[in-house]
């Protein structure tokens, strides 16, 4: 199987370029991509460099442009992508090395939301209860493993990474909105209102599109909206 | 600046509903006039009401217009001077095409 991936080495190359493999992925018994990356780094080019840990789609690390869209190398099969495989960075972040992204500006976006639960009131003895169906609202938000697919996908993102918090970010800025425990839903909230932050977003849906998680971000962003305008902030 | 992006978002879905509004009631009436000549649709517009409503039409096109323009010109033209000066031209522009219309509508 061809292989054609992205390579760029800011210490020794003047400009990035794309390199080919040829990896006999039966032999090497390769299934998905993160596989067959395994395979090349073990045994063609060990200067290949990506990110990966679980290899099963919960860290969220080796997020990348596997034919033109962004997906998890290691929840990708082979056998569903055409030849040859064009594996490149996500698109739109400064790159450290071939397959590896600077994801400092997905993160600063990420921490502009208050990533945590906000109580003011008094600490009960135990816990902090939630009925089922307050906690069924988490569902579709919590599960996200922030890859990055979906805000690096999003031309919006690109425009403006510094001031638009992007799909990932906002999916989880209404998980903390939506959570029956947190009690700074309004603040959060009207810390969104500018036109920038939220509204930024046109409703492309490429977010929906990418997510391996299968999450749906433009719906949480679209409840964020309506929530301004019922709690008017 | 602070609550203007839920402001212009919510200009944005009103302006939008209205001119839906608007334009189909224009097909509509269109439609149920299938021999529409210069006489019938000169004579549409000396309504009162005719003209209130084409004119809040207009203004809401404008509306419209002033927050997409603003907020292509934001993305796409960095230089601050640059950004004022088209953006006062823009709004210049707008104003002026409302006070035509009410001159063409209050003309007839
Ligand atoms: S729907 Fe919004 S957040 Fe998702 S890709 Fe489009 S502009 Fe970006
Ligand atoms: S919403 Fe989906 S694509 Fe976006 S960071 Fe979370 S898991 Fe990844
Ligand atoms: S290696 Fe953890 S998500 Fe792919």
């Amino acid at each position: 199987m061809r292989f054609s991936i992205y390579r760029y080495n800011p210490e020794s190359d003047a400009a990035p370029y794309m390199q080919d493999y040829d990896l006999d992925v039966k032999a090497h018994e390769c299934h998905m991509v993160l596989d067959a990356l395994i395979a090349i780094k073990n045994n063609m080019d060990d200067g290949l460099t990506y990110r990966r840990s679980c290899r099963e789609g919960v860290c969220g690390s080796d997020g990348m442009n596997i034919n033109g869209k962004n997906r998890l190398a290691c929840t990708t099969h082979l056998s569903a992508l055409k030849e040859p495989i064009v594996i490149r960075p996500l698109p739109g972040l400064p790159i450290v090395r071939d397959l590896v992204v600077d994801m400092s500006q997905f993160y600063k976006q990420y921490e502009k939301i208050k990533p945590y639960l906000q109580n003011t009131n008094p600490t009960p003895a135990k816990e902090r209860l939630q009925s089922p169906e307050e906690r069924s609202k988490l569902d579709g938000l919590y599960e996200c493993i922030l890859c990055a697919c979906c805000s690096t996908s999003c031309p919006s993102f690109w425009w403006n990474p510094d001031k638009y918090v992007g799909p990932a970010g906002l999916l989880q800025a209404y998980r903390f909105i939506a959570d029956s425990r947190d009690t700074e839903s309004k603040e959060r909230l009207s810390e969104l209102t500018d036109p920038f932050s939220v509204f930024r977003c046109r409703g492309i849906m490429n977010c929906v599109d990418v997510c391996p998680k299968g999450l749906n971000p433009l719906k949480a962003i679209n409840h964020i909206k309506e929530l301004m305008l019922e709690e008017g902030v | 600046m602070v609550n203007s992006g839920l402001r212009d978002w919510l200009y944005q879905r009103v302006s939008a509903i209205f001119m839906a509004v608007y334009s189909l009631g224009l097909v509509v009436y269109v439609l149920a006039h299938p021999d529409l000549a210069y006489y019938e649709w000169h004579h549409l517009f000396t309504y009162m009401s005719m003209k209130v409503v084409t004119l809040l039409f207009v203004f809401l096109l404008l509306i419209h217009a002033w927050v997409g323009m603003w907020t292509v010109i934001t993305d796409y033209i960095k230089p601050f001077v640059l950004r004022l000066m088209i953006n006062i031209v823009i709004l210049l522009a707008l104003v002026g095409f409302f006070f035509q219309t009410i001159l063409i509508l209050w003309g007839i």
